[in-house]
């Protein structure tokens, strides 16, 4: 074994447990900031075995995207609906733990099974390394060039769509004079619309 | 450049990992931005998949790179929706506990 071989594989295994301790604990972890955070910790370490797999664009548009987009907006999420809560016991939750944890753990062996008995056509050709953001760039404007604008008007959409599910309604006229509110918007009263009544305060009254 | 010293399985087999958890998170979290982060991780899975293929079967024309780079796309136009959606139900529900979204529940 050669010294760059050996680099590669110490690499491997430290990402490769990284990931995986990691991801155990963005779900098992009981604060949600924590999982936050560790999450980034699992992107990076998916970029750093893209890496070692000769795909420098595609590591850099994984910290980009994920660590530096998705994960900040997973931030901002909790902090809008971080309300402390205790969330009402469930019966049957631990058996339901256990059943998908057998699923999953059964889907783990098929999975595993599959990518040892499949006789992979290995050794393949010859990776491009570096020349891999150039073709990635000549496969985005010949053969993929309809995905890679239907691209644009998806992340259009969804930039519209989140901001119309995400807004609040305002009012345009002020509601107790009937003159516009157009220097100031006024926002609608906080009324959640589907609260389930309590016993104290019963939304409708019985006939 | 070939990685003679990693197997193309153990790529494969920390990608089965990565997306067991990630479903395994999905179907018992309680907290809704935390099923989100579960559809990250098997996402992730996802493209550790690609992109291991890409490299050892698929090394001239790096197509299972272009892909995950439509995944990465496409997962970031989800995020977005899917944290829009969450603060519109967190604003009418006051929660984020998934067991209390069950309007549609027969």
């Amino acid at each position: 074994m050669t010294v760059a071989s050996t680099t590669q594989l110490v690499c491997f295994v430290i990402l490769s447990s990284t990931l995986v301790l990691g991801s155990l604990a963005v779900v098992l972890l009981p604060n949600i900031v924590y999982s936050a955070f560790l999450l980034a910790g699992v992107f990076l370490s998916v970029a750093g075995l893209y890496l070692l797999l000769n795909a420098s664009f595609v590591a850099a548009a994984q910290v980009l995207v994920y660590v530096g987009a998705v994960n900040v907006l997973i931030l901002f999420a909790i902090m809008l609906v971080n309300k402390k809560e205790n969330l009402a016991p469930i019966p049957g939750m631990a058996l339901r733990r256990f059943l998908s944890g057998a699923v999953c753990a059964g889907l783990l062996g098929l999975l595993i099974r599959v990518a040892f008995t499949t006789p992979w056509a290995l050794p393949g050709p010859t990776p491009v390394g570096e020349d891999a953001t150039i073709r990635i760039g000549e496969h985005l404007f010949s053969d993929y060039l309809l995905p890679f604008e239907l691209a644009s008007v998806l992340l259009l959409m969804a930039m519209i769509g989140a901001i119309v599910l995400a807004r609040r309604d305002v009012f345009s006229i002020d509601i107790i004079t009937g003159e516009p509110a157009d220097q100031v918007l006024i926002e609608k009263e906080r009324s959640p619309l589907l609260l389930e009544p309590t016993d104290s305060v019963p939304l409708r009254s019985s006939p | 450049m070939t990685a003679d010293a990693i197997p193309l399985q153990a790529f494969l087999t920390v990608a089965a990992f990565l997306f067991c958890i990630g479903v395994w998170g999905l179907i018992n979290s309680r907290n809704a931005v935390r099923v989100l982060m579960s559809i990250e991780l098997m996402l992730n899975a996802v493209n550790l998949n690609l992109m291991a293929f890409s490299n050892y079967l698929d090394g001239q024309l790096v197509r299972g790179q272009v892909f995950a780079i439509f995944v990465i796309t496409v997962a970031a136009a989800e995020a977005a929706v899917g944290l829009a959606i969450l603060l519109s139900l967190y604003r009418n529900r006051e929660t984020v506990d998934m067991e209390r979204f069950n309007l549609l529940r027969w």
